[in-house]
């Protein structure tokens, strides 16, 4: 999903030479790039100003890619939050040539942090591009009566500093001015004989500063040597001893006061405390999604709504143009059905008035559940049981729909409370024993909302092996929203003991293929530091605004690979190859996995999106152990087309063919090992 | 004062930091704000060893491997 908005991008990425923003029509337009550290609010203002809308989240690493918009006559970016420019990694290699590009610079600060903060502003005047500070988190700065003294800041700094609160988008109307009054600042004055030479050589003053703090990608680009770890510290201890003083002048304190969430942050660190925490906030996210939503908003939407009303009047409609046999059950209280009546029309469902009044009226009884069934191939293809057109509306919207708006919600609130760092920090050092660093546990999150997203967070990991163990744990085991839905659904129906056994199954595959490659990966996993960001309350403005993005967004995809599912298999139905399929696959089906053969189709759905094929069980009647196989080998099954595509695209050609051959092998082989073992 | 590796520091004491790993790590302190001579606060150290450091307003977790290559001092 994200990937929509990045496509130029990444191909920028991945080709910096090309630089091919020059054929752009809209490339006389100044460049103003916002820089600065992760998680300062970047995105809100490039939300602001562009009008694009780009995830905000209150954890470092929201953003990894560039994203470019057009404001007035500026085109626009937005970068991935960096502590200093060089390209150590992935995220500050993005930066680094948009930095380096970019005409002017508005730098945000986080007023809170200044003594981090402004060591990048100090780099990026000595690169001597033209820059304007934003010291945002105003509103947090008066709430704690700090004093912060701007004007004494943009004096020290010989550049522009306004004062503005993002989420209240207050000093906005000071943008205009930032963007026009960008300057280059003060020069520290050993500065210029350091960078004289190497400037002379390659005639830009913050490619030789790049040069010189030893970056390699800059100094190869213009064939020089770069220079020495060594300069490189001089440089640093210079740069953070210049910009300790000047916070030190700025910056004084009245009183700090201690607040609940501050101590709520504290105490979710420490597992005695934190454990607890952890299961309130699950206990909760079960009670929101697993009981309100999964149960009572579902069972409203999708039989109420979905069966009741928007299938019937459908159904009712295209009957009148072909033949029907309509059989209306009406049950008592405990849905036991207590009469039944069969209505058959031969031509069409208003032919014979008298019948279908009595139809109506009958039908209509609160209590009736009414199955409508064609003759024709067609009609079946597109409006029978397994219709493509009726399926797709009554799963999609009255099941699905409902139940993603409820976990994109969920999650939302989680990015936003900054928890979810507290968490990683907490995890920290179990995930050690599984190669990685509580830095994963937040692309490992993010997966439950959704797989294809998280793979593309996974690039804020240290190494490359950290980034392979995370995602393949994401495309192995972990269950996106949509098929978590499902598989609740599901799962409320077969009971506490195959749920038990669901979990416990899919979390020993998880440490058992992390603990694999972590063995057997070359190379080492690098140790964490995350600066942890404040806790506060979401933003619920910011939360519906995720939420309804995001969920527009799993429509928008969904709805089309749906409907391409079902079309074919609603083709290979029509066609009897379905049958044909089902007997082939028969043996692994009824033998191995112990399942009716007609699950085989769950498996052809599954290939396109494993909710999906999650989906095609609910058709089926099985025991609640068959329930529990059949969920545990499509959890373990291939990931959705989306996220395949996406995987490619991080981890290359070969890594990502491997994992997926590696899930279609695992799902069966585990899938099987449980049905032998509970069927 | 005797100088050992943060892996041991604890909870609750102001320290000042001696000495860092070499290489890119150490820029990346330098850019959060560690320096050696940084004074910091130990907030936690949970079981495990992850460290929670206090700089001014900033939190910032050094996980357990980072943290035996850092040296400091009590105040
Ligand atoms: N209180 C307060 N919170 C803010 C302000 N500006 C941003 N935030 C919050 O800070 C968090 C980060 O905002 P983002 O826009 O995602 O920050 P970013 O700089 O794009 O972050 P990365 O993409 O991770 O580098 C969000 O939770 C915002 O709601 C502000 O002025 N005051
Ligand atoms: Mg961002």
């Amino acid at each position: 999903m994200s990937k929509v908005h990045s496509d130029i991008i990444e191909h920028n990425e991945k080709h910096p030479h090309l630089n091919i923003e020059k054929n752009n029509p809209d490339s006389k337009f100044p460049k103003v790039v916002l820089v600065g550290n992760p998680n300062v609010g970047k995105s809100l203002f490039f939300n602001y100003l562009s009008g694009v809308y780009v995830d905000v989240s209150n954890f470092p690493g929201t953003t990894v890619s560039i994203t470019k918009g057009i404001y007035k006559k500026y085109s626009i970016y937005d970068t991935p939050g960096i502590y200093g420019v060089s390209s150590f990694n992935d995220e500050e290699k993005v930066a680094l040539d948009i930095i380096l590009d970019a005409d002017i610079i508005l730098n945000v600060v986080n007023s809170l942090h200044l003594e981090r903060d402004i060591f990048l502003t100090q780099q990026l005047i000595e690169m001597g591009k033209k820059v304007t500070v934003i010291l945002n988190f105003f509103d947090e700065v008066e709430k704690r009566k700090i004093k912060i003294k701007p004007d004494r800041l943009s004096e020290l700094l010989g550049v522009e500093v306004i004062t503005t609160s993002a989420i209240k988008k207050s000093g906005f109307d000071r943008l205009d001015f930032a963007i026009e009054n960008a300057r280059i600042g003060n020069q520290p004055k050993e500065l210029h004989h350091i960078l004289h030479e190497t400037l002379n050589r390659v005639g830009s003053q913050a490619e030789a500063l790049m040069i010189l703090e030893g970056d390699t990608l800059v100094a190869e680009r213009h064939g020089v040597q770069c220079g020495s770890p060594d300069e490189r510290e001089i440089i640093y201890i210079e740069r953070r001893n210049r910009v300790n003083e000047i916070v030190s002048e700025v910056e004084y304190e009245d009183s700090s006061r201690g607040k609940f969430l501050n101590l709520l942050g504290r105490l979710s660190l420490n597992p005695l405390s934190g454990i607890p925490i952890l299961i309130i906030v699950l206990t909760i996210l079960y009670f929101f999604i697993g009981d309100f939503v999964a149960q009572r908003v579902v069972n409203f939407t999708e039989n109420t709504i979905g069966k009741g009303y928007v299938e019937y009047y459908m159904k009712s409609y295209i009957a009148k143009f072909t033949p029907s046999q309509i059989s209306v059950n009406l049950l008592n209280g405990g849905d036991k059905v207590i009469e039944t009546k069969n209505f058959i029309f031969d031509k069409s469902i208003d032919s014979d008035l008298s019948l279908y009044n009595e139809f109506k009226n009958y039908s209509r009884l609160p209590n009736a559940e009414v199955d409508f069934s064609f003759n024709n191939l067609l009609v079946r293809l597109f409006f029978g049981e397994f219709g493509i057109i009726s399926m797709t509306v009554t799963y999609l919207i009255f099941l699905l729909l409902p139940l993603v708006i409820a976990f994109y919600f969920a999650m939302a609130m989680l990015e936003d409370s900054g928890y979810l760092p507290r968490l990683a920090t907490m995890l920290d050092r179990v995930m050690t024993k599984i190669g990685l660093n509580g830095r994963a546990v937040i692309p490992i999150m993010l997966g439950f909302g959704c797989v294809t997203m998280a793979t593309i967070t996974t690039r804020l990991l240290g190494s490359e092996r950290e980034k392979t163990i995370a995602t393949a744990i994401l495309q192995f085991v972990i269950p996106c929203s949509a098929q978590l839905a499902v598989i609740a659904v599901l799962m409320s129906s077969a009971g506490i003991a195959a749920l038990l056994i669901y979990v416990s199954v899919i979390f020993i595959v998880l440490i058992l293929l992390s603990t694999t490659l972590n063995k057997f990966l070359p190379g080492e996993s690098t140790s964490l530091l995350i600066d942890l960001p404040m806790m506060r309350f979401p933003e619920l403005d910011n939360v519906f605004k995720k939420t309804f993005f995001r969920t527009y967004g799993f429509m928008k995809e969904a709805s089309l690979w749906f409907f391409v599912g079902a079309l074919f298999v609603g083709l290979l139905d029509v066609t009897g190859m379905l049958l044909l399929f089902q007997d082939i696959l028969a043996p692994i089906t009824t033998i191995w996995l112990k399942l009716p053969k007609e699950a085989a189709t769950a498996f052809v759905m599954g290939v396109v999106r494993r909710d999906f094929g999650a989906a095609g069980l609910f058709n089926l009647s099985l025991t609640s152990m068959q329930i529990t196989v059949a969920l545990i080998t499509i959890t373990l099954f291939v990931p959705c087309i989306a996220s395949f595509m996406v995987m490619l695209n991080e981890r290359g050609w070969k890594e990502g063919i491997s994992i997926w051959l590696g899930t279609w092998f695992f799902a069966f082989l585990i899938g099987g090992i449980v049905a032998q073992i509970i069927l | 004062m005797k100088n050992s590796t943060l892996d041991k520091v604890k909870k609750g004491t102001y320290i000042t930091i001696t000495n860092l790993p070499t290489g890119i790590l150490k820029v990346q302190l330098i850019r959060i704000g560690i320096t050696e001579g940084s004074k910091v606060f130990c907030l936690e150290r949970l079981p495990g060893g992850t460290i929670i450091l206090q700089k001014n307003r900033q939190e910032i977790a050094i996980g357990y491997n980072l943290a035996k290559e850092i040296n400091f001092q009590i105040v």
